[in-house]
């Protein structure tokens, strides 16, 4: 066949062709554009930002730990600042329960003591006086005897009067 | 790495060298052989009739060009009566009103020598062309006038307005049904799935040219608003791409290295520029920021513009997808050109380096002519006067003085 008859024919359109290709292009592109892109491509927008949205919320999330995480320490940091405090407070309370508790006792000792000090003046005091009693009565009893049994014959009787006399200078 | 590129570039380098010597050879010898129209003619006729070594020599040219052109049956194997084809509806707009048969009808005539009658229209096939039949055969028992006129066959019988399914036709239709099927079980899967499981299967691959087309090719060129025009260029996008991939299997049909294919597509991107072409568009064409006196040198330029843009279009992917296929028949058919077998190994190596060739090319032509149609819609649709990113330094420029 002659080449050069065929080759005119190439780039000749052939009208049947451009009558299908023009249906069937509008065809696809409006069931297409309506069934597959559509759908498609809104799938993919939505992962997209589903994707965008989820990192950044990782990334706040992230945020959010730091905050979170000097957050803790800072309680962690009153936390122990609170039991450092508690813990002052309680070896002072200690210590001023012990001190007061001390002076109670040592005032207590004391009042004790002295009411025990007074107590052995009294009864030593009575002692005392109960003594003096009993050697009065003793010292009369004696005198008394002694009395009696100088006195108890008249030379004993002279010889005293003598023996007083003696001593009494007449003056 | 770089050792690598640079065995490939001396192999390529021989290579183009090997082939440019086979195409001087192929030419000459061709050259040498070329009868005369009439011989031509007749060895047409009578080349089913002849024993093998009686033939004449082969025009690989013409194979390669019936190999790339459009058809009214499908075509498997085999020659003339003995082929093997697929049989496709022929519909026809005649004088006396629609017609509607098998291309079978036609017994495998590509010669014009097989009449159809159909509501009293005579019809032949000629070069896969119909034309209204002569009341009488010439010599040879065609039923067409043939005009020989410095080496030009040409038919004088009147064509009929063919509106057939032809071979390209119904691959289309093959096309659009799995571009139909592929795509809305892809969005089937989407709502199935849900949009937080990963992309599986055809998804999965898809998915990244899809978002490709999106991000690199729409929003790269036409920038602010391209979401308007991104099922469009989807569109466009894998029409060409299926097709071309169609095309590089052997008994698929060129459909994109069809100039009525490439001209619809392109006419369809100048119809979407130019219908959202702003008013900075329009202004550039025909107020253009120059001294008044270009203008009518500027305009007409300008306005031719608008239709070389899809023109270069429909040109470049027509081209390109027929000018592989011719290289691949070329190179096979140097076997039967120099009638020897040591001469496959040679065909066959450099016809897959251009098949791997053309895997690169199909996919690259449908991202040249999508990326193509996006800057045109981007030019149209820019915000500033002309260009945007050239009017931007313009205006930094003004801003800094």
């Amino acid at each position: 066949m002659n080449s050069i008859f065929i080759l005119a024919s190439l780039i000749e359109p052939a009208i049947g062709l451009i009558f299908w290709t023009t249906i069937t292009f509008i065809l696809l592109l409006v069931l297409l554009g309506k069934f597959a892109w559509k759908p498609i491509l809104s799938a993919i927008k939505t992962r997209e930002k589903g994707i965008e949205d989820a990192l950044a919320s990782a990334e706040t999330a992230l945020k959010d730990m730091r905050e979170l995480k000097s957050n803790n320490e800072k309680i962690l940091a009153e936390a122990r600042a609170e039991r450092d405090n508690l813990l002052k407070e309680a070896r002072d309370t200690k210590d001023t329960i012990i001190a007061e508790a001390k002076a109670k006792s040592q005032t207590e000792a004391d009042r004790i003591m002295s009411s025990a000090r007074e107590q052995i003046t009294n009864e030593k005091n009575a002692a005392i006086a109960e003594l003096k009693n009993q050697v009065a009565t003793l010292s009369i009893e004696i005198a008394e005897k002694i009395l009696r049994s100088e006195l108890s014959s008249d030379e004993k009787q002279k010889a005293l009067i003598s023996n007083l006399m003696k001593d009494v200078n007449l003056n | 790495m770089t050792n690598k590129i640079n065995i490939f570039k001396k192999f390529s380098g021989y290579a183009l060298a090997v082939f440019t010597l086979f195409l001087v050879v192929s030419n000459t010898l061709l050259a040498d052989e070329t009868p005369t129209i009439d011989e031509e003619i007749h060895a047409n006729v009578s080349h089913e009739a002849l024993p093998e070594e009686a033939k004449g020599p082969i025009d690989i040219s013409a194979i390669a060009i019936e190999h790339v052109s459009d058809a009214h049956s499908w075509h498997f194997w085999g020659e003339g009566h003995h082929s093997v084809s697929a049989p496709l509806p022929i519909i026809l707009k005649g004088n006396n009103g629609l017609a509607f048969f098998m291309s079978s009808e036609f017994n495998h005539d590509n010669e014009g020598k097989v009449i159809v009658e159909k509501n009293g229209d005579r019809y032949v096939m000629f070069d896969e062309k119909i034309y209204y039949a002569n009341e009488t055969p010439n010599a040879y028992g065609q039923y067409v006038t043939l005009t020989s006129e410095d080496k030009e066959v040409s038919v004088s019988n009147p064509a009929v307005l063919d509106f057939s399914i032809t071979k390209n036709v119904t691959q289309m239709f093959i096309s659009v049904l799995l571009l139909l099927w592929l795509f809305t079980s892809i969005a089937k899967t989407y709502k199935k799935q849900g949009i937080t499981s990963a992309p599986k299967g055809k998804q999965s691959f898809f998915e990244p040219l899809i978002v490709f087309v999106r991000d690199d090719i729409a929003k790269g060129n036409i920038g602010h608003g391209s979401d308007k025009y991104v099922p469009y260029l989807l569109t466009v996008f894998f029409m060409i791409l299926v097709n071309n991939v169609f095309g590089m299997i052997p008994i698929g049909a060129n459909l994109t290295g069809n100039i009525a294919f490439t001209l619809v597509l392109s006419v369809a991107t100048m119809i979407v520029t130019n219908i959202n072409g702003n008013k900075n568009y329009w202004s550039h064409i025909f107020l253009p920021h120059a001294p008044k006196a270009i203008w009518p040198i500027l305009i007409p330029i300008e306005v031719v513009g608008i239709l070389t843009k899809p023109f270069a279009l429909m040109m470049r992917l027509f081209a390109n997808m027929t000018a592989g296929h011719i290289i691949i028949v070329s190179l096979v058919g140097l076997i039967f050109v120099f009638k020897t077998i040591y001469i496959a190994p040679v065909s066959v190596a450099f016809a897959l380096f251009i098949d791997v060739l053309e895997c690169l090319v199909a996919f690259l032509q449908a991202y040249v002519f999508t990326m193509l149609t996006a800057l045109f819609i981007g030019s149209a649709v820019a915000d500033h006067n002309g260009d945007g990113a050239h009017n931007d330094d313009d205006e930094k420029l003004v801003a800094g003085h």
